[in-house]
């Protein structure tokens, strides 16, 4: 390890308070960054880290505490503050603007040479310059809705650099990377320390902290919850500081009797927003009692073929059989009766609806069926009795059936989902991303629950972009590249390295054809 | 007819259609600029009903016609603030607030009227100016080149605003500002500062174009606008947020009404018929947006009010 202690202290902030409205995010934080180091925040969700960060560049302002920048107390305000003292950011989500190109995204907020004209010539020069010496590959007059995921962060980092920032904040920067993709990222991030920048690497993946950081600081529950440096720990006891407890980061598979075919997939073709065909080509078989993983990067048409098997998209062409009944072009209530069950990717806008309670929101599939209601009647005792249920064997944490879900955590409100789709122990389960987002305790949980219901006999249809998660749950994987499976792979022969390559569009059948 | 009339018609047709269009292209320009920072302003019809009287009453008093302009100006630019406040100080919907400027401009300027004049009295408005040499040209000349200061002003504005909005770092930020206001203030540009700005010259340019059909008339009455702010915010959309596309939404506007205006004249259409016919204009602008309404180009961010980590 290089040394650390003679690096020069960049910033350093120290009794960091922040409250919102009924919770605390931070409390008595201390957190520094040395030049040419990667200081990573490690924790779960809801432990602080993107507040602490966000304070770091102005968008909060601590309740207590102080910043100094090179041992000068500072005050940062605003952004506009965080850039003048060459804090540079990077959001989870991209801060771009997708109707502007490349150089007019990196020149927005930066005085212009010929003052009240815009000149872009110099910025996309520069940019081609930048492009060169960091192996940052973008083109200045691209427009960034033309742009894929990989290129947008490339575009991000770009506009740090040009702003030649001495520290840079990468909030989950990974989140929508291809394997191969964030080994680039790495490189030009170290290339980043090397010209003594100091970076702080937000994170909660474990196997990337151990691989990039020099230190790690573990927050949780707003508070440190310990400081280690990479060749002092272990993934498990990262994993034990940011929960507080020791965790499986494996799921217990056990066993499983795999039966006939419940969704048949044959030559799907689903158009996506755009008017243009999403998911093409697509043959997909999963058995009774058996999980398949769809692994890829974001946007290769997992979504559009999650929402056409729910019946949410029109199908263009193929068939869709499940649980012996062709769904084609069935509706998504005609589908669910037939003992398919969905939990959506985007919990928030397609999983529940926010103002409505936990009980309403758990009897929004079957509200107009006995029990529930009875001659177009509401029944409420019955609804209280088999929600009351519900929240307890599925272990959701609400204070009463009536607390409007958009109040519980992410966690409990993806443990509500899974508690009303499998409550009815559905033949066929498509499940898209059923632990983004959520803590290592419910997506422990979640993993728990999903092998039960393997173990019962449920075909289970599994998408996530958490190949960790694919790896771990999967029986067989199917990987996504463009809409159509690149590869579909036994979990015996299913590493990391190989669903990389296919994930990044690379069949592994060019040798074969070759000496063929 | 003789082709002598035919053609004079024609021309005469055309030259008092840019004449009507005038006060439409002031006021869309003016929302266009407002919208493509994300603010949407329903109250360009109470603004122009100011700027309008403002226009008229200091005219009337002054018989200055210039002092008239200015006044209209300010007058507009004051409601800016005003709505600058509202939607962007005090997060107001954007929809009802502007429902809200509307009816005050209505209702203020006709109050106004009462208080001050009372009875309708006719001012000296804005005189024809031929541009030297252009205005000679024979028949293009005629139509084109002879209309009154405001006529030129308008038809100006409209290069001028697509320079500053794609061609300067200003008109960079409203952009951004319009379609990711988060990416904006990231980079240290200041959402707030950005669309005060844009408000208080979108709406100056709704006074102004309030100011323009009072001195083009010369005189004002209760409700003298009739819908022309309106029909300016549905421009915008006709023209898809482009200066461009708001001009030629505007000139049509402006040609189909002196059509319209022409056939009563003439006696072509007469009694009811006249009426129905009257209604042209405003079915043509919604057959219109119902044609265009594929929304390319709308800022992203329009009426959305923007807080700093929401």
């Amino acid at each position: 390890m290089r040394p650390q202690a003679d690096r020069e202290l960049l910033v350093e902030m120290e009794g960091i308070t922040k409250r919102f409205p009924g919770v605390v995010a931070n409390e008595g934080v201390d957190f520094d960054v040395r030049s040419g180091e990667v200081h990573t925040l490690l924790g779960e969700n809801g432990a602080g880290k993107s507040t602490l960060m966000n304070i770091l560049y102005g968008l909060y302002h601590a309740d207590e505490g102080e910043i100094r920048l090179r041992g000068r107390p500072v005050g940062i305000d605003s952004p506009s503050d965080a850039i003048r003292n060459g804090i540079g950011m990077i959001h989870q989500h991209f801060m771009l603007v997708p109707t502007l190109t490349v150089a007019e995204n990196v020149a927005l907020g930066l005085p212009s040479r010929r003052r009240l004209l815009q000149d872009l010539r110099p910025v996309q020069s520069r940019i081609r310059e930048l492009s060169e010496t960091y192996g940052l590959h973008v083109d200045p007059d691209s427009y960034i809705w033309q742009l894929a995921v990989g290129e947008r962060q490339r575009v991000e980092i770009m506009k740090a650099i040009y702003r030649d920032v001495s520290v840079l904040i990468l909030d989950e920067p990974t989140s929508v990377l291809t394997p191969a993709e964030v080994e680039d990222l790495f490189v030009t991030l170290r290339q980043m320390t090397e010209g003594g920048r100091g970076l702080v690497f937000i994170s909660h993946k474990l196997h990337e902290v151990m691989n990039l950081s020099d230190r790690i600081t573990v927050l949780r529950g707003g508070r440190v919850a310990g400081r280690t440096v990479p060749s002092d720990t272990s993934r498990e006891r990262l994993a034990h500081m940011m929960v507080g407890r020791e965790v499986r980061l494996a799921p217990d598979r056990g066993e499983s009797v795999t039966g006939g075919a419940r969704i048949a997939i044959t030559g799907l073709e689903v158009l996506g927003d755009r008017g243009t065909p999403s998911v093409t080509e697509f043959d997909l078989e999963v058995r009774s009692g058996e999980v398949v993983g769809i692994a890829g990067v974001s946007g290769n048409g997992q979504r559009e073929l999650a929402e056409a098997l729910a019946g949410l998209r029109p199908v263009s062409s193929g068939t869709v059989v499940m649980n012996g009944a062709d769904t084609t072009h069935k509706t998504p209530k005609e589908i669910r009766r037939l003992g398919v069950s969905y939990i959506p990717e985007e919990r928030m806008r397609d999983g529940t609806i926010g103002e409505f309670s936990v009980a309403e929101n758990l009897i929004l599939t079957n509200h107009d069926l006995p029990p529930t209601s009875r001659r177009g009647f509401l029944d409420f005792k019955e609804i209280e009795a088999a929600c009351s249920g519900l929240v307890e064997r599925f272990t959701v944490k609400t204070p009463s059936l009536d607390t409007p879900t958009s109040n519980l955590s992410g966690g409990n409100i993806q443990k509500l989902i899974i508690a009303r789709e499998l409550s009815g122990d559905p033949e066929v389960l498509i499940a898209a991303q059923p632990t983004r987002g959520v803590d290592i305790g419910a997506a422990e949980y979640i993993h728990s629950v999903l092998m039960d219901r393997r173990a019962g006999g449920t075909a289970i249809l599994l998408i996530s972009e958490d190949l960790d998660e694919v790896i771990g749950l999967s029986d067989r994987i199917a990987v996504m590249f463009e809409g159509r499976i690149m590869g579909l792979l036994d979990r015996e022969e299913a590493t990391v390295q190989r669903l990389g390559l296919l994930m990044a569009g690379v069949s592994g059948e060019g040798e074969q054809s070759t000496s063929a | 007819m003789s082709d002598f009339v035919t053609v004079s018609v024609l021309l005469a047709t055309i030259a008092s259609g840019i004449r009507l269009a005038t006060p439409f292209l002031l006021a869309a320009l003016g929302e266009t600029l407002g919208q493509r920072s994300g603010v949407l302003n329903l109250g360009v019809e109470g603004v122009m009903l100011l700027g309008a009287y403002g226009a008229y009453y200091a005219t009337l008093r002054t018989e200055s016609v210039l002092f008239g302009v200015l006044v209209s100006l300010v007058v507009g630019g004051l409601m800016g603030i005003v709505y600058g406040v509202v939607t962007l100080a005090l997060k107001a919907e954007q929809g009802i607030s502007g429902i809200g400027i509307f009816i005050f401009g209505l209702g203020l300027s006709d109050l106004l009227f009462q208080k001050q004049v009372g009875t309708p009295t006719p001012i000296d408005g804005l005189g024809d100016v031929a541009v030297p040499i252009l205005g000679s040209i024979p028949l293009v000349g005629e139509v084109l080149f002879h209309q009154n200061i405001l006529g030129y002003v308008a038809f100006l504005l409209v290069p001028v605003l697509w320079f500053v909005i794609n061609r300067t770092p200003f008109g960079l930020n409203v952009r951004a500002v319009g379609e990711t206001p988060e990416a904006a203030d990231s980079l240290g540009v200041s959402v707030d500062r950005t669309r005060y700005i844009t408000i208080f010259a979108g709406n100056a340019m709704a006074g102004l174009a309030g100011g323009a059909l009072a001195l083009e008339l010369g005189i004002f009455q209760q409700n003298l606008t009739n819908g022309h702010g309106f029909i300016a915010i549905a421009l915008v959309y006709f023209g898809a947020w482009r200066p461009s596309g708001v001009m030629a939404g505007a000139l049509v506007f402006g040609l189909v009404s002196a059509t319209v205006l022409q056939w009563k004249t003439l006696g072509i259409v007469a009694g009811t018929t006249a009426s129905i016919v009257g209604m042209f204009p405003a079915v043509l602008t919604i057959l219109v947006l119902v044609l265009v309404s594929r929304r390319t180009g709308q800022p992203s961010a329009l009426t959305r009010p923007f807080q700093r980590g929401h």
